[in-house]
């Protein structure tokens, strides 16, 4: 039996499909963001070095990690589209911006806050933190050159290049602490296993998790209103229950 | 441990809290962005559906 691919990239079962996704994403995001920080609150106990301080880490290395990799996917999506023209993946592409750049504010402002009572500083021009300002200016830079230009696909191309381009930064914040010598701390979570309390380690994971079905609930939630508006003079919006009443 | 010791963060209180006060306000933010463009592209299709049927 073969299953039909396609049929989910044409934008109409797309825009019904995401209809449906968009509650269960959103909630159970919700629902996990309780979760895990009942357990990062609750649960895991007090760092013997940071004390309390450290309880940022459940939302400043979710954000982070999410700023990232929403980056890479918004990039994927933005060369799928430049390489094989299909208009729904250039539309993918704009609605991650918005959110890849929330994640990355959130990262350097939990960050500014974590390391005034830590290192005494509310930033500081190290590698980590320099790059992943440059993250946030990429993605700005991105939404900024996207909405300057009036041809749609126009500018589907033009930002394309550009998000494909500032991609080899996010190799560069991800090592950072291991290339230079940053204030920023090392990685704690590693391939090879980590140094954390196990409680600390769940709390942090399912907080990720929250913030990646956040992101994915948003992003659709984003994608459809750019595919009501970039697809008006088609067939298919203008038989759209919600587009006749 | 009661609710005030646990609002002080044994004295980093403004710190976590504003971490987190700040990303819950962005989350609710965006998610009212997001709703907002929904309702007015709806809005402005209905208006060009209309002015279709009138033609």
């Amino acid at each position: 039996m073969a299953i039909n691919w396609f049929k989910y990239s044409a934008p109409y079962t797309f825009y019904g499909l995401t209809g449906k996704l968009i509650p269960w994403f959103g909630w159970s995001s919700a629902i996990l963001f309780a979760i895990g920080l009942y357990i990062g609150f609750f649960v895991a106990p007090t760092d013997a070095q940071q004390s309390e301080a450290y309880r940022i880490i459940y939302i400043h290395v979710p954000a982070s990690i999410m700023s990232m990799f929403v980056y890479l996917v918004m990039a994927g999506y933005a060369a799928l589209g430049l390489i094989f023209n299909t208009r729904l993946s250039s539309m993918m592409a704009t609605a991650l911006a918005p959110t890849g750049a929330l994640f990355a504010f959130i990262s350097l402002w939990t960050g500014a806050l974590w390391g005034k009572p830590m290192w005494g500083t509310w930033w500081v021009w190290d590698a980590r933190l320099t790059s992943e300002l440059i993250l946030l200016f990429l993605y700005l830079g991105y939404i900024a050159l996207h909405a300057s230009i009036d041809d749609p696909r126009r500018a589907d191309r033009a930002s394309a290049l550009l998000a494909i381009i500032g991609s080899v930064n996010v190799p560069i914040i991800y090592f950072s602490v291991k290339w230079w010598n940053t204030l920023h701390q090392g990685a704690t979570v590693k391939f090879t296993g980590t140094s954390m309390h196990a409680a600390m380690q769940q709390a942090m994971f399912i907080t990720l998790v929250a913030c990646w079905f956040y992101a994915i609930a948003v992003a659709l939630a984003r994608v459809r209103s750019i595919m009501l508006e970039r697809e008006r003079n088609n067939q298919w919006v203008s038989e759209l229950p919600e587009v006749r009443s | 441990m009661n609710w005030g010791e646990f609002f002080a963060m044994k004295g980093y209180g403004f710190y976590v809290w504003g971490s987190y006060g700040v990303a819950l306000l962005v989350f609710i933010v965006e998610i009212m962005l997001v709703r907002h463009k929904r309702t007015e592209t709806l809005k402005q299709l209905q208006m060009l559906h209309d002015a279709e049927k009138e033609d």
